[in-house]
């Protein structure tokens, strides 16, 4: 069986300017897949090339074995309705109420009952921690929660693959835990594919099974594989050292 | 995109008693039949469940457990995570989640239902307010002019120039096409009717002094309005809505020096010469429609420039430079003053727009007044 998604000598680039050259990855079924790499490596970019908000300067991304970027933008639904993004700054739509965030794809694409949409997004809220904030505008929410919401909306059509952009960074420690946990159930409970742009190495050890690392260095992809055998194994020593945050590791093979 | 074979869902309350069991059965989608529920909602939390005949189930499953285990809340009244026993392990794993966190008892912020009394009293205390705002970011300019003049106002030269050429040259086609449509109608207008008693050359005084007086510099400051007041406060609103307003405070930059008292010195500085220019372009439009009613251009000109005195062409630019003044005013006011969201910036905008045409009309009423009782 195909792979859920898979980039093929992927390059992406701004005119002229190559961010990375042939990415090769797969991403399983079920997986937790994380992106990382040093600031401005191009870990935000790939992932607007992922959902086909960018196009690719070469090669491909397939889903299910299915050419993603071969298909004419405007036939993607198919393949974007299983999507659900959260942007790095969460990108609430600010003149909707959080209830109404999460019920405007729920009324476009589902035809229920207001009390059932309304329920569902109580719902999704309450998962993020956001309970009883469903009236509030994403005005008079903190930074935090704006992020929190940004999830709950991702999750609004139970999407097959959920693309979170730096879901922990800006949250309590305790807020981040939950957050893991959430990811962690969402896979178990759903059988959602999840990828994730990340920084915050405690999320990554604990919920990753497998990851990607851009090297900024090379523009290439530095490694692949579970983070926890990267820390130790790996033999790009970049990796070693962005994995063990900057200390020189202990041992290589 | 499903298959037509889903089972119904349904849900049934049993008070055995003891206590309340929740039997779930079928298949629970979005895109499946609704819910029937059997039994009336207790009024305390099921403490068992039966989930034997369930089928596959999406979050329409957890969000109505949810929405059930929510309405009782305020009756529950114990810490205690209510029991969970009976339903499916991934289930239990996202219910446990979401009831993690306790709602937040604050009710919403915006809401208020008052009687129409307290309704009205509230349109005339905000209304009283923005007046205030209005009078207090008047006296704010005032004093921002003030450190000008002692050379303490601090200010990217570079930005104001900018200014000056974004409300000054850029705004040069839209007030061309206006100005010259307007010298167009009035002489088309004007030269039809004059033509009935022969006096078809008094076209240019007609065109010449509405123009100068007050067609010029009132269609300019509209023009402007849109514009450039609009742009002001989007601007403004945008960079309060990005904490830019406030990064400048933390550096010692007064928001108002640097922001403000440029876009208000460079818009009452190009207002009067783009009336000018406006005035200069509408009689053009005007010895075009006259050259083609057979009046020669010089015998136009002429006869405009012996219509028009000193006193008349002053009028109009001294008006322009009031009316830059408001409009630049109102613009950066409601951007200073918008919320930190892009709605808010939005709804800045419109509000700039609004009060500088409004001010502009109130003024432009004012001037007509005073030049009449002073009798020029």
């Amino acid at each position: 069986m195909a792979a859920k998604i898979t980039v093929r000598d992927l390059t992406m680039a701004f005119g002229d300017l190559v961010v990375m050259h042939d990415l090769n990855f797969e991403i399983q079924d079920k997986d937790i897949f994380i992106i990382m790499g040093g600031s401005g490596c191009g870990k935000s970019t790939l992932l607007r090339h992922l959902i086909g908000l960018r196009e690719p300067a070469k090669g491909s991304i397939l889903y299910e074995g299915k050419d993603f970027t071969a298909t004419d933008p405007a036939a993607r639904g198919p393949f974007i309705q299983r999507f659900g993004v959260m942007y790095q700054s969460g990108a609430l739509w600010s003149s909707l109420t959080l209830a109404e965030n999460i019920a405007m794809p729920l009324e476009e694409y589902c035809k229920l009952p207001a009390k059932t949409v309304r329920d569902l997004a109580c719902y999704k809220l309450a998962l993020v921690g956001l309970s009883g904030f469903e009236d509030y505008y994403p005005a008079q929410i903190s930074g935090g929660m704006k992020k929190r919401a940004g999830i709950a909306r991702a999750m609004a059509l139970d999407p097959d693959i959920l693309f979170l952009d730096e879901p922990s960074s800006g949250l309590d420690p305790l807020s981040a835990r939950r957050l893991d946990d959430l990811i962690l159930a969402l896979r178990e409970s759903q059988g959602s594919t999840i990828v994730i742009i990340t920084h915050e190495l405690a999320s990554i050890f604990n919920i990753a099974n497998n990851s990607v690392f851009l090297d900024t260095a090379t523009h290439t992809q530095g490694a692949l594989g579970n983070p926890s055998e990267l820390r130790d194994h790996s033999d790009n020593p970049a990796v070693r050292l962005f994995l063990n945050r900057g200390e020189t590791p202990t041992s290589s093979p | 995109m499903t298959a037509p074979s889903h089972r119904p869902p349904t849900a049934v309350w049993q008070n055995d008693g003891e206590g309340v069991s929740l039997t779930l059965t079928g298949d629970w989608l979005r895109e499946g039949p609704a819910v029937t529920a059997a039994g009336t909602a207790p009024d305390r939390a099921p403490s068992s469940y039966h989930a034997e005949a369930l089928g596959c189930h999406d979050s329409t499953l957890p969000a109505f457990i949810l929405a059930h285990l929510r309405t009782l809340k305020p009756t529950l009244g114990s810490q205690e995570p209510p029991p969970l026993d009976g339903l499916p392990d991934n289930l239990r794993g996202l219910l446990k989640l979401a009831l993690a966190v306790p709602e937040e008892g604050s009710p919403h912020p915006d809401e208020s239902h008052g009687s129409k009394l307290e309704i009205l009293g509230n349109i005339t205390l905000s209304f009283w307010h923005s007046c205030i705002a209005l009078v207090n970011f008047m006296g704010q300019t005032v004093l921002s002019l003030g450190r000008l003049f002692k050379g303490r106002a601090r200010f990217r030269r570079s930005d104001f120039w900018m200014t000056v050429q974004q409300c000054g040259v850029e705004a040069l086609p839209i007030v061309s096409l206006i100005s010259f449509l307007i010298g167009l109608i009035l002489a088309f207008v004007g030269g039809v009717q004059l033509a009935h008693f022969g006096a078809s050359l008094y076209v240019a005084d007609l065109v010449g002094i509405s123009m100068v007086r007050e067609m010029g510099v009132v269609m300019t400051a509209i023009i402007m309005s849109g514009r450039t007041g609009a742009a002001f406060a989007a601007h403004i609103g945008s960079m309060k809505a990005n904490e830019e307003i406030d990064a400048l405070r933390t550096f010692g930059f007064d928001p108002f020096d640097f922001l403000v008292l440029p876009r208000i010195l460079a818009l009452v500085l190009m207002m009067p010469l783009l009336t000018v220019y406006a005035d200069l372009v509408g009689i053009l439009g005007g010895m075009l429609v006259g050259a083609s009613a057979g009046i020669p251009p010089v015998l136009y000109w002429a006869e405009t420039v012996a219509s028009l005195t000193l006193t008349t062409a002053s009028l109009g630019v001294m008006k322009s430079v009031f009316f830059g003044a408001v409009i630049a005013i109102s613009g950066c006011m409601q951007g200073m003053q918008a919320g930190n969201s892009s709605a808010a910036v939005g709804q800045a905008t419109t509000r700039a727009v609004v009060t500088a045409i409004t001010m502009v009309v109130i003024l432009d009423s004012a001037f007509a007044a005073i030049f009449t009782l002073m009798d020029i």
